[in-house]
């Protein structure tokens, strides 16, 4: 049914709404989240069983952890690397924060909230200093090197992902680019974390759930390692409500991106397979409602970019 | 597939839209000038841009028996096809023991070649294939090594014989990175016997290659139409390098 949708629409190249028509169809193939029961669930357009999605999509970030980076700075002209620091924004953590990133990867959370941490630190000393104006050389030293062994004050920050290669990809960017300190790089299932309940102050996911087979579980299990007070932040490809950017995002989605996968990383299918899984994830409402049905409180989202982006917020209280 | 009019022609077919062809041609070819070992590049670019000329090919093919044949049994070269003990045994001279010869001397295998998966059609795809395949063939009968500079002198010999728009611009933009002496002896040489041998010859994708292994080069080579080839000796730093 889908396909004789798709061959009428496709007289019209770019007809509207092409991108909303074609997921509401993938949709009913059985891409659902209720069918749970049928064991099939959706691999970007494609319908496949349950089980299997978790291979194919392991395969994927295989293949294309090593551009990984690359494609993201090419397909968003950069604009990730803002959505990211807005993030971090949001979070705003403080010296001493523990943090949890699924689906970290390539670890652009994790070196960013260093980076947080670490001028939240300098500032924190200089305040310090400049309330006290008359200490002693001996006094100022003493800071200085208190200052040398806590430069993060005890925050760290977990990295963890499914994918060793994308974990490999991460490891090497921090040792080149000199994060050493208050990382670890873990290897687990978002849908079954291999942590203790209650141990982080904040977990994050970025652009990394969309991929999970049981989104449900994944908030179950965000809950779960959560510590009381503790913040679930979650950075996703949302759905643009605007007709016209929606229609634009929809050509530059399905035209170009493909086509940058395979001049950039030769792979065309891992890119098709990204811009068919934003398509087939939540809405900004139902992924509130998801959220709020893990047990989290005060959740909340904003978009990004017109919606292209959303980050929602919760709280376990 | 997002865009599936069809939906995939033959295993390994990605469809495409007329947009998503036209920002493939370019992207390959720009990411094929910066990187001329991005062979899948050259590969894309090749089938992007050569839907006018493949269309010829194949008619060229249909019209003649022996390519009609090929278009009909499909033969496909690969080392697990070709009887490669048996290749090497046969004597020298002969178009079956100079191929496995240029195969280990360059360090290279039939089988890196690219499948298609932008052409649009399943018969046109084949015609792609075989060119590709036919390729490394082409080198043995010219006699080209497979630097830059041989490659280049195969380009310019089959821009002429298949009209292929990627054949025409690697011929065209090869050379830019070649040094003065090498362009020297490609431009007041080479070049002249490529495109005189490729316009003379019968078309290259017209040969059952496969049945032909015990006949020596020379008598394919006149068959074919393509002139003897050049004498020259180039001096590099390190070593002198025969052609032919």
């Amino acid at each position: 049914m889908a396909a004789s949708i798709g061959a009428a629409s496709c007289r019209a190249l770019f007809c509207r709404s092409w991108g909303k028509r074609l997921s509401a169809a993938g949709r009913l193939l059985g891409g659902a989240r209720g069918l749970a029961a049928q064991g099939e669930t959706h691999l970007g357009f494609q319908t496949v069983p349950e089980a299997e999605k978790e291979q194919r999509v392991y395969q994927v970030f295989e293949s294309v952890a090593k551009k990984y980076d690359i494609m993201n700075d090419s397909m968003s002209f950069g604009i990730h690397r803002l959505w990211k620091d807005i993030l971090l924004h949001q979070m705003n953590p403080y010296p001493g924060t523990q943090l949890l990133d699924v689906a970290g990867g390539t670890g652009d959370i994790a070196f960013r909230f260093i980076n947080y941490i670490r001028s939240q630190r300098e500032y924190q000393l200089r305040q310090k200093l400049k309330s006290h104006q008359n200490l002693s050389w001996q006094e100022i030293s003493k800071s200085y090197q208190e200052e040398a062994l806590k430069p993060l004050g005890g925050s760290q920050v977990v990295i963890c992902d499914i994918n060793k290669e994308m974990l490999k990809v991460g490891k090497q960017k921090a040792q080149h680019l000199g994060y050493t300190e208050g990382l670890s790089w873990v290897v687990g299932n978002a849908e079954e974390l291999p942590f203790d309940d209650d141990k982080f102050d904040v977990y994050t996911i970025a652009f990394g759930i969309r991929n999970v087979t049981h989104i449900d579980q994944a908030l179950q299990e965000a809950y779960r390692v959560l510590q009381p007070g503790g913040r679930f932040l979650c950075l996703e490809f949302s759905q643009v409500n605007n007709p016209l950017i929606s229609r634009l995002y929809d050509l530059y989605s399905f035209q170009v991106i493909p086509v940058l996968g395979e001049i950039i990383a030769g792979d065309w299918k891992s890119y098709q397979y990204l811009v068919e899984s934003i398509r087939q994830f939540p809405a900004q409402e139902e992924f509130k409602a998801m959220i709020e049905d893990a047990g989290f409180l005060k959740v909340e989202y904003r978009n990004l970019t017109a919606g292209i982006v959303a980050i929602h917020s919760g709280f376990k209280l | 597939m997002r865009f599936r009019p069809q939906g995939p022609l033959y295993p390994g077919h990605v469809p495409t839209s007329p947009l998503q062809k036209v920002l493939l041609a370019a992207g390959s070819a720009l990411a094929a000038l910066r990187d001329p070992y991005r062979h899948d590049m050259v590969a894309v670019l090749g089938e992007t841009t050569g839907s006018l000329a493949l269309q010829r090919l194949r008619d060229k093919m249909r019209h003649d028996a022996e390519g009609y044949q090929i278009l009909r049994e499909r033969p496909r070269i690969r080392l697990s096809t070709l009887d490669v003990a048996g290749l090497r045994g046969l004597p020298d001279g002969t178009f079956g023991r100079e191929y496995m010869r240029f195969l280990e001397d360059n360090r290279v295998s039939p089988d890196t070649r690219m499948p298609a998966k932008f052409v649009d059609d399943e018969e046109l795809a084949y015609v792609i294939q075989r060119y590709r395949e036919v390729h490394d063939l082409m080198h043995t009968l010219l006699g080209m090594p497979t630097n830059m500079l041989g490659e280049v002198v195969v380009k310019w010999f089959e821009a002429v014989q298949t009209g292929l728009p990627m054949c025409a611009l690697g011929a065209v933009f090869g050379p830019i990175r070649l040094k003065a002496r090498k362009l020297q002896v490609l431009t007041t040489e080479l070049i002249p016997w490529a495109v005189q041998s490729g316009l003379r010859a019968n078309c290259i994708l017209n040969i059952y290659y496969e049945r032909r292994w015990e006949q020596t080069v020379e008598s394919l080579r006149e068959e074919i139409g393509i002139l003897p080839p050049p004498s020259i000796r180039l001096e590099f730093s390190c070593n002198t390098w025969d052609i032919a």
